[in-house]
């Protein structure tokens, strides 16, 4: 036998028995399958964009016409204000975020029904479809980093410009704010993906909760205009969090409000757990219900 | 390392049969059930009855226990529904028991349904290592035997097309040529013979008996009792989702062919024996009966006698042939048909409408040889969906008296005998 096969030794023993109660969360199983994880993720990626004529083009074409949209209604015909930074730029700080969230939310979802014939067949750690679903939308805001970057010197160098990109240390807290991100769509993909397995109304929610959401986030306004004794009820939505700190640290809009961010951090963190709880235990039914 | 790899004690797996299986649980009917559920409560307890026992519940497997040594190549078989299927998800980890447990030495590797996770759009490249990854191998891994595969698999030309351009028998081939070099202590196989050419079949059949002489341990579900004889050394029979016979594989082929078949000449399907994706098929019974009418389990081979299917249909199908396969006891082919088979008549009843029907056709004289025979009964759209199957439907024996050549008392080799107008010249 070769050395590095999974479970690779023959005192790997399992036993199989019904269980009951709160399951273990055995977060080791998705470490020994990480390599199925990518696989997953990279091939979520791949059929994306199989077969069509623009290919990865559409990462950046969706996010680049919403910001053109919402500034054409929010900045130019409601007046909305944008914190002295160009709306473009102020808007398309909040849609990077928003769209690794609300992509991830809605294809995680639906992710173990849409697998289903790998479910009722083969053994894997089931874990493995939603983790890698929201992973494979890193990709998509990689890209849309990208076009981030692009809109921030075209907006340094124009000629009439009046905004100039200051770096500052925040900058280097922008991974923790990615990380955050990540969390919050985990917490929320665990519990869509399982729910979805028994009840399928979950696939009727998916679309509207995501417009909802859109509205409850700070994306093409600022949180500055909910009024001060609303802000920690607001923060309970853990993408308020994720948002103020994207424009915090890319932008530096006023200071950071710790409050508000602990707030939301707590919130996301407690989805991922209870999240993690409710897929292992609905997990021991999913190829028997699904 | 004569020790066991795996010990099943009392297993058991309890199925909730719905209503209608077809429709989904919503989030009404879970809030509808909260509410009643302390209502059913008090009910239960002044009526007293045991929850478990409702017309919504099956057993699909039941107090099965039993040890596989290494190295041993054990075959299961059993009627449909019988409990193959859900005893083979449980001990690859897809499903959990409701009752009992199962201890398993080393990786398992399970061949439930090749093709499993391959992706339509990606090429034949990238579906082996996505493949490989879920049946649990590492990227290294695979790349190493890559070269393998694809030889197997005899798709080199096409390992960079998307495998929705493939033909069935290409999919096939690659799809268990991923699964076959996976190298598992205990190989878990379901009836993956059942599909692919029989090219394909030996190719299968080659590799399977090559894992068996590594001295790995193999489960092996099949339908083909001549597969069954061929790998497997001792054999368990399950019936109803009971083991009810263990034995080295000859016995327990004899015994599973010539056991459980009820009513003579006759054999009717009860409602757990249909399989919910049948629908809006049902089959009701099969029968032969002899030249005078009669139902009979023997027929003299000089006489034709009748096959007949019963079944109602509870909407119309398109295209829908019912048919039957001939098989020896030891389960090699002898011939297929439909009812379908005429062209004209094919033309004629492109839609079956909704209703009860009987499709017989006579089996004439001089044709079977004596011996024990099996009529396995098959229901579908060709290419579109196979409704019904039982490959193990019902028994008959013939009986040679006065066929040809009777006047020699010798056993004729083959499974026809048929009466043919020899000319003796001399010259």
């Amino acid at each position: 036998m070769a050395a590095d096969q999974l479970p690779n030794s023959h005192e790997d023993l399992i036993i199989l028995k019904p269980t009951h109660g709160l399951a273990a969360l055995n977060l080791r199983d998705l470490w020994v399958y990480r390599e199925l994880v990518l696989f997953l993720s990279w091939r979520d990626v791949l059929v994306r964009y199989k077969q069509t004529a623009l290919g990865a083009t559409w990462a950046i074409i969706q996010p680049l016409v919403q910001m053109v949209v919402f500034t054409l209604i929010f900045s130019r015909a409601a007046g909305l204000s944008s914190e002295g930074v160009p709306y473009p730029i102020f808007n398309y700080t909040a849609l990077l975020p928003w769209g690794l969230f609300s992509k991830a939310m809605n294809d995680a979802g639906r992710s173990l029904v849409n697998n289903r014939n790998m479910i009722t067949k083969i053994y894997f750690p089931r874990l493995t479809i939603p983790v890698a679903s929201v992973l494979s939308g890193l990709v998509d805001f990689g890209i849309a980093f990208l076009v981030y970057i692009g809109i921030i010197l075209y907006y340094n160098f124009a000629p009439n410009s009046t905004y100039t990109f200051t770096v500052t240390p925040a900058l280097l807290t922008l991974p923790l704010f990615i990380i955050l991100a990540l969390v919050a769509t985990l917490g929320v993909s665990l519990w869509f993906s399982a729910a979805n397995v028994i009840y399928r109304d979950v696939g009727h929610i998916l679309p509207f909760l995501t417009q909802t959401w859109f509205f409850l986030t700070p994306i093409v306004y600022s949180s500055s205009e909910i009024s001060k004794q609303w802000q920690i009820i607001y923060a309970l939505n853990p993408l308020t969090g994720v948002v103020e700190g994207f424009r915090w640290s890319l932008l530096g809009i006023h200071s950071l409000p710790l409050p508000l961010l602990l707030v939301s951090a707590g919130v996301a963190v407690v989805l991922l757990i209870t999240g993690l709880i409710y897929f292992r235990n609905m997990e021991r039914t999913f190829a028997d219900e699904i | 390392m004569n020790d066991t790899v795996i010990h099943v004690e009392n297993l058991g797996k309890r199925y909730r049969i719905g209503v209608s299986p077809e429709r989904y649980k919503t989030l009404r009917d879970t809030i509808v059930a909260g509410f009643n559920a302390p209502i059913q409560k008090l009910r239960q307890r002044s009526s007293n009855s045991l929850s478990s026992i409702g017309p919504n519940i099956i057993w699909a497997l039941r107090d099965i226990s039993f040890d596989v040594p290494r190295g041993k190549v054990l075959g299961i078989v059993g009627r449909n529904g019988a409990g193959k299927s859900t005893l083979l998800k449980i001990l690859s980890r897809v499903t959990e028991p409701t009752v009992g447990s199962a201890e398993i030495h080393g990786r398992v590797g399970a061949l439930l349904e090749v093709g499993t996770g391959f992706h339509p759009e990606l090429t034949g490249r990238e579906n082996i290592y996505l493949n490989g990854a879920i049946l649990g191998m590492k990227r290294v891994e695979i790349g190493r035997k890559f070269n393998e595969i694809v030889a197997f698999s005899e798709v080199e030309q096409f390992i960079d097309t998307p495998v929705k351009r493939y033909s069935s028998g290409m999919y096939l081939r690659l799809a268990f040529a991923v699964a076959a070099h996976l190298e598992p202590e205990i190989l878990v196989v379901d009836e993956v013979l059942a599909v692919g050419d029989a090219e394909f079949q030996r190719k299968c059949m080659g590799k399977m008996s090559d894992v068996a002489q590594e001295g790995r341990t193999i489960l092996f579900v099949s339908h083909n009792m001549s597969a069954i004889l061929r790998l497997t050394e001792e054999t368990i029979v399950l019936d109803k989702g009971n083991l009810v016979f263990r034995a080295p594989t000859a016995q327990a082929v004899d015994y599973y062919m010539a056991a459980g078949f009820s009513g003579l000449g006759e054999r009717a399907w009860t409602p757990e024996e249909i399989p919910a994706d049948a629908a809006p098929f049902t089959p009701l019974a099969i029968r032969v009966r002899d030249s005078k009418g009669q139902i009979v389990d023997t027929f003299r081979s000089t006489e034709p006698f009748r096959v007949e299917v019963e079944y109602s249909l509870d909407q119309s199908i398109t295209g829908l042939r019912v048919g039957i396969y001939l098989l020896t006891m030891r389960g090699e082919y002898v011939f297929t048909s439909f009812d379908l088979d005429d062209p004209t008549q094919f033309d004629k009843l492109g839609i079956r409408q909704e209703g009860h029907y009987i499709s017989h056709c006579t089996i004439p004289e001089n044709i079977l040889n004596e011996g024990q025979y099996v009529l396995a009964v098959n229901a579908s759209s060709f290419r579109v969906k196979r409704y019904f199957w039982d490959d193990h439907a019902l028994a008959f024996t013939v009986d040679a008296t006065g066929a040809p050549g009777k006047q020699w008392p010798e056993p004729r080799m083959g499974p026809i005998r048929p009466a043919l107008d020899w000319v003796i010249e001399r010259l």
